[in-house]
């Protein structure tokens, strides 16, 4: 551990190299996370299977690859199709739990994730798989680092992707109708607003934005049927520390995610690289305890 | 009168048929096994999810906490258990009945204190969260304990140790782990049949009804909860370790920590038999038991899909549990008097 910190200090180009893979990956859990936030914001459920959703996505990316199509051009597709498949889940599981107390939504959440991270084993096998886009490698600092084409195409893409997302929760009647619902679900309801179709629409959106940040993933790192909790844990240390309807914070939390788990892979050794992720979550959540307990002093 | 009868006559049913039931059919002596711990995980659960209204998603953390506690007493009285555990099990080690038995009962009361222990410390950090922060906070204690005790080398990292060989015939010992694990799930029953009538139970049940209520009328919410979390780690710290012992081999991420197995499964049986009551977990686990036993090994590659499917139809369409159901059905038979002069639909008769 000490001879890869001392190493990063005698060497300071190779944080470069850590900074840029922290960096594009951690674009992808925001975009994630942004579903995540953006479904826990408007219906009130925290999807415990959202990683799975990205898996999903990353999938149908790897099996169109593997049909001869670019998985930049699988991308649209896997929107469409994940699209469709959460609103089928939104009309078959969700929308029975959607005004259910919140531990009903973990648990039904909790409950499709096994059934999806099954099914895809099932469909899949347990291989660990990767959708080739075959781009060239950048060398940067006379071949010190070097970073793949196809991240540098992955991290434009996260961000196009966000930004048609942010125009559209601005701009469309559907996106205001989100927002609107978001605010008061009642009060919408007397506007006139169809909230179940907007819940539909969000959750489908919401599936859609994991299998795009899937598709992202199966391209720049590997899936595997049962990633999809680390995901999904991912998903909520951001959101957990971000805050909901904080979409700047999002971006930052996710990015930093991306970094801290690079940078403890890199010093600590690979296997803490999951061990980092679920002990944020950890933290975090001690973190915002002893700030509620200084709140509640003051209280008093 | 009669009443009693039945309850002494079906207390001492069980008992007698769980004492005999590895002797009458000694092929399915693991599975009674796991039934027993099974019914053991319920009814802690229940503590927490049931009574106190506080849903845990990582109560399994106690149970991999037991086991490893259990197995370090267990090698390190005898060996240097860094040593040990370096060789993944390559250097044999014997050990004589009685060495064998010192640790192990020695191992079995720092494995309950041990978990008692972990259970005042991240109840302080988990108790502040509410709702379904907690139930994230705990799963995520759990997951995060079964990654770091895999990088952990003294404790032989993600290779696992293998505990000490039972010194003995292999049919004694399967009946040995039986007959421990049958006691400690009677006791927890036991124990919480008692603790159910105290006063302990009706604060507690006070903290699952309104929090904040129970904290004005002078109920010390954190020390009750923190108490109740104890007595779950305690029964979970054993079967932990007793569990370690039977399977002979433990690894972090399946066997100490299995989230989403057992994890999971302790949430399903209460859920399946009905929650917040004495008998709900026990029939939960029961009929989990046997359908998973069942679907395990006629449905071999699909059980996992199935179990998903039934979390699902069960957490949306049967929350309440059997015994919830029954006590919906018959609340005369549960001792709740329905008033007949409050209701509305008598008012409206006597109009």
């Amino acid at each position: 551990m000490y001879d890869n910190l001392s190493l990063l200090a005698q060497a300071p180009v190779l944080n470069v190299q850590l900074a840029l893979d922290g960096l594009f990956i951690g674009a992808t859990y925001a975009l994630a996370a942004y579903g995540m936030a953006l479904v826990w914001g408007v219906m009130n459920i925290k999807n415990l299977a959202q990683g799975d959703f990205v898996i999903l996505g990353g999938y149908v990316a790897v099996v169109l690859a593997g049909h001869g199509l670019h998985p930049i051009l699988g991308l649209p597709v896997a929107v469409v199709l994940m699209f469709g498949y959460g609103w089928a889940v939104y009309r078959l599981i969700i929308s029975r739990i959607v005004d259910r107390d919140l531990f009903t939504s973990l648990l039904a959440t909790f409950g499709l994730a096994i059934v999806m991270a099954q099914g895809m084993n099932l469909a899949f096998g347990s291989n660990v798989r990767t959708a080739d886009a075959g781009f060239d490698v950048l060398t940067m600092f006379g071949g010190f680092v070097t970073v793949a084409q196809v991240k540098l195409i992955s991290f434009l893409l996260a961000a196009v992707l966000a930004a048609i997302v942010i125009v559209f929760m601005k701009r469309s009647r559907m996106g205001q109708a989100i927002r609107a619902t978001a605010q008061d679900a009642r009060a919408a309801r007397v506007m006139g607003i169809d909230t179940d179709r907007v819940y539909a629409f969000t959750f489908a959106l919401n599936s859609a934005i994991c299998g795009a940040a899937g598709v992202l993933i199966s391209m720049i790192w590997t899936i595997q049927p049962f990633y999809g909790i680390t995901h999904t844990i991912r998903s909520l240390v951001i959101v957990t520390a971000a805050g909901l309807g904080n979409l700047p914070g999002v971006i930052v939390a996710g990015l930093g995610l991306g970094l801290a788990e690079q940078y403890s892979g890199f010093t600590l050794g690979a296997q803490f690289q999951q061990a980092t992720v679920v002990g944020l979550l950890v933290l975090i959540l001690v973190w915002r305890q002893i700030r509620q307990a200084r709140h509640r002093q003051a209280v008093q | 009168m009669k009443g009693r009868a039945l309850q002494a006559a079906i207390y001492g049913g069980i008992t007698a048929a769980g004492l005999a039931a590895p002797l009458a059919f000694p092929a399915y002596t693991f599975q009674f096994t796991v039934l027993w711990i099974m019914i053991l995980f319920a009814l802690t659960w229940d503590i927490l999810g049931g009574q106190m209204g506080y849903n845990s998603l990582g109560n399994i953390f106690f149970f991999g906490a037991g086991m490893y506690i259990c197995a370090v007493v267990q090698i390190g009285l005898y060996y240097d258990v860094a040593e040990y555990t370096a060789s993944y099990g390559a250097v044999k080690v014997d050990f004589t009945m009685g060495q064998y038995f010192t640790g192990l009962a020695l191992g079995l009361v720092a494995a309950a204190l041990g978990s008692v222990l972990l259970a005042v410390v991240f109840g302080w950090i988990v108790f502040g969260l509410r709702g379904p922060y907690f139930a994230i906070g705990t799963l995520g204690v759990a997951l995060a304990a079964g990654e770091l005790v895999g990088t952990w080398n003294y404790l032989g990292g993600g290779g696992g140790i293998s505990l000490p060989v039972f010194p003995g015939n292999p049919d004694t010992r399967a009946f040995l782990y039986y007959w421990l694990c049958f006691i400690f799930a009677v006791a927890t029953f036991a124990f919480l049949k008692w603790l159910y009538s105290t006063r302990f139970a009706l604060a507690i049940n006070a903290i699952r009804d309104d929090e904040e209520k129970a904290e004005a009328m002078g109920i010390h919410t954190t020390r009750y909860k923190t108490v109740a979390w104890s007595i779950a780690a305690f029964f979970l710290g054993i079967s932990g370790a007793v569990f370690g012992n039977m399977t002979g081999f433990i690894e972090p991420l399946e066997v100490a920590f299995p989230v989403a197995t057992f994890g999971i499964f302790m949430v399903l049986m209460v859920l399946l038999g009905g929650k917040g009551t004495l008998w709900g977990p026990v029939i939960g686990a029961v009929l989990f038991h046997v359908i998973r036993e069942v679907t395990w090994t006629y449905l071999l590659g699909w059980q996992w899909v199935l179990l998903g499917a039934l979390i699902i139809i069960n957490v949306i369409y049967f929350q309440q549990g059997i015994m919830g159901w029954a006590r919906e059905k018959w609340p005369e038979r549960f001792g709740l008097v329905v008033d007949r002069r409050t209701t509305i639909s008598s008012r409206e008769e006597a109009t």
